[in-house]
């Protein structure tokens, strides 16, 4: 990869996170090499790629759970930043919704979404203006579907607590929020609600990082596409110049011969536009 | 799952997300006022949901107190009651000290002999050759349990060691140490007047009816001002009902006891008034209700009981809140081993601190805490205290051996746990 040059051209098109050559490798496997992405505000990059593509190691990399080898750059909002632990990445406004989405089922919403950072007057927990800020946020997100906050997260349903953990992300004044696979282990309209909550983050100018297996939810919902291979970015580009196929063909082989291939080759260089 | 399909109907028409609609976050108020009788029957579904909290054990109360009460008119008099409360003390505070490990879905068997320890280290300081004050041989006492218990959970959590293992090698090695210090078959007597009191002391009976009327008058005020502020702020609550029915129980409650303290319960010289052992076991749940539900802390201890890889997301520091829980286990022991000590105004080799320990595991587990880890609260340990010393009590009063009141206790145990595992299943079965 050509990253020298690249940079001073990445870093002025004013993408919240940039990544410039970022590898990362674990004794003798090398789960990411020189990996150069971005993710802009007001936007929902999807990342996809095969079981073992290195999308997870990527994620945590950025979530500050990793940190990358040396020689690897990570700018957000401008600056360059080095991540120690999740606290650094959650300081700087990224926050991540895993998988399983961390939830406490014996605890209630509002205690979840405060989970480690409650807020307190004096020595007590600060119960009210917990359950305010909590309100607010999920009125903000527009989930209308609980009934009462002060329900435990176990009585919730599989989109409902994804919108939990979601609003649990944003509350935080996050700017960029991941998420891991939000709509495994979903139904149709689960899938559907936690779509729109994507969406709605997105338009509320928060960058947002989706990584999917799905290539339906994927086409329903990025704006920008990037494809990893062995560790590799082999695409990344605007969703409409993918199409299924290609998307497919580039997972599995890292090239796509098809229409529009040029696009998804140079992808490989070019950041948001 | 009938729930469930409502859910995913309500999730259908979901509000375009597009455009944020103002009045969405009008029609969601996040929280119900539901009338009362909605609220008994979410409490029913929460039963057989998963959450069955206090009242299974609040049935098993009222069955226990007819089936005794129609075999020996004994068993509800004022003294016999009076005589339950102070028996069942040592086991509650105990078992109070277990629910720390248990919230963590953790076990500490160790406990026991804790108690043992901490009742030798009061009774040997108080002593005529050592002649301490008998506070400051207490908070010895105390300060010696704390910090078996962060040593023990220092171990299981920095050396990553289950914590049975852990404990069990305390339940086998405390004893050892009680035996050195006792030696064979020996007994230290407790001579102070005021060590000896806090188990078998009362409160005159106007202390008795002040202290009562001021608990009861306290948690009246503490639930009405919660009640009147939520409200206000549009907050979360329960029914007003319920406030309003926890309160009238609290007051017949305190009538009763206060009736029953200031019945003349001696044979020979009249005795009355409310045993100190009572007001101390209502500090300590107190105390530990207000730092599990209202602290920091206390959170943590549900979120790591409930799913540890969460609490550490948060970046709850595992390490610390489970020592920390270990620790304040012991340290209730201590409290019952002090208590245990004074009552038998002597600590001897013959405290079974492996049967006590069981006996704290079977009331926290009667009373509603779940062996799991994350559900529990300090009242389960007085109810399911209460249980086990009604059982006992009762049978004893019946004249039934102590073989069958082991087998009933057995059952009994067998029962709860039986309760907590089916809800359990239901609760992971959504």
């Amino acid at each position: 990869m050509d990253q020298g040059g690249q940079m001073a051209t990445n870093n002025s098109s004013g993408a919240l996170l940039e990544l410039r050559g970022v590898s990362k490798h674990f004794g003798p496997v090398q789960s990411l090499t020189d990996v150069n992405m971005s993710a802009p505000s007001g936007m929902v990059t999807a990342l996809v790629g095969d079981n073992g593509a290195g999308k997870s190691t990527l994620v945590k990399c950025i979530a500050g759970i990793h940190s990358p080898d040396d020689g690897g750059h990570i700018f957000f909002d401008g600056k360059e930043v080095s991540m120690k632990s999740p606290k650094d990445a959650a300081s700087l406004g990224i926050e991540t919704v895993y998988q399983d989405l961390a939830l406490c089922d014996n605890l209630d919403i509002v205690q979840n979404m405060f989970l480690g950072r409650e807020k307190r007057r004096g020595l007590f927990l600060d119960e009210d203006a917990m359950e305010n800020a909590a309100k607010e946020t999920l009125a903000s997100l527009s989930v209308t579907t609980i009934r009462s906050i002060r329900q435990p997260v176990a009585s919730l349903s599989g989109g409902q607590r994804q919108a939990v953990a979601v609003a649990k992300a944003v509350m935080w004044n996050a700017k960029l929020v991941i998420m891991d696979e939000p709509t495994a282990a979903l139904g149709v309209a689960q899938t559907k609600m936690v779509l729109g909550l994507v969406r709605t983050l997105a338009d509320r100018g928060l960058g947002v990082i989706i990584i999917s297996h799905n290539m339906n939810d994927v086409f329903k919902v990025a704006d920008r596409i990037a494809v990893l291979r062995l560790g590799k970015m082999v695409a990344e580009d605007r969703a409409d110049k993918f199409d299924r196929q290609i998307i497919v063909d580039l997972m599995t082989t890292g090239v796509s011969t098809r229409a529009r291939s040029e696009d998804a080759l140079s992808g490989a260089e070019g950041g948001a536009h | 799952m009938a729930t469930n399909q409502e859910d995913i109907k309500a999730t259908a028409d979901i509000v375009a997300p597009t455009e944020v609609d103002p009045t969405a976050a009008n029609t969601a108020n996040y929280f119900e006022v539901a009338t009362f009788g909605e609220y008994v029957k979410s409490s029913i579904a929460k039963v057989k949901g998963g959450d069955s909290g206090i009242l299974p054990v609040l049935v098993g109360l009222v069955i226990i107190a007819i089936i005794f009460q129609s075999l020996n008119s004994n068993f509800l008099s004022a003294g016999n009651l009076i005589n339950l409360l102070s028996q069942g003390a040592a086991y509650i505070l105990l078992s109070l000290g277990e629910i720390y490990a248990l919230l963590l879905g953790e076990i500490d068997l160790s406990i026991g002999y804790v108690a043992g320890v901490a009742g030798i280290v009061m009774a040997q300081l108080a002593s005529a050759q050592h002649n301490w004050p008998w506070w400051a041989a207490i908070i010895v006492a105390l300060i010696v349990a704390t910090a078996i218990g962060a040593l023990q959970g220092t171990i299981i959590t920095r050396v990553g060691l289950p914590s049975f293992v852990v404990t069990l090698a305390g339940l086998l090695g405390w004893q050892g140490v009680m035996l050195i210090i006792l030696g064979n078959g020996g007994t230290l007597p407790i001579s102070s007047n005021v060590l000896n009191d806090l188990a078998n002391g009362s409160l005159n009976t106007v202390a008795t009816v002040i202290s009562i009327v001021a608990i009861v008058a306290i948690y009246a005020i503490v639930v009405m001002t919660r009640e009147v502020k939520r409200k206000k702020k549009a907050l979360h609550r329960a029914p007003a009902s319920l406030a309003y029915i926890k309160i009238g129980g609290a007051v017949i409650g305190g009538a009763v006891l206060i009736l029953i303290s200031n019945t003349n319960r001696g044979v020979l010289v009249p005795i009355r008034g409310l045993p100190w052992v009572v007001l101390i076991v209502v500090a300590f749940v107190v105390m530990w209700t207000i730092l599990l539900s209202k602290t920091r802390y206390g959170r943590y201890i549900y979120a790591v009981g409930g799913n540890a890889e969460a609490a550490r997301r948060g970046g709850i520091n595992l390490a610390r809140v489970r020592t920390g829980a270990f620790a304040l286990a012991s340290l209730t022991a201590g409290v019952a081993g002090i208590i245990y000590a004074s009552r038998l105004r002597s600590v001897s080799t013959s405290l079974d601190g492996g049967t006590l320990v069981l006996y704290a595991v079977a009331a926290a587990v009667i009373g509603g805490t779940s062996l799991f880890g994350g559900k529990g609260k300090p009242i389960h340990a007085i109810l399911g205290g209460i249980v086990i010393a009604g059982i006992d009590n009762g049978m004893g009063l019946l004249g039934i051996s102590a073989a069958a009141r082991l087998v009933v206790t057995a059952l009994v145990l067998l029962a709860a746990v039986l309760i907590d595992a089916l809800a359990r299943r239901s609760r992971t079965a959504r």
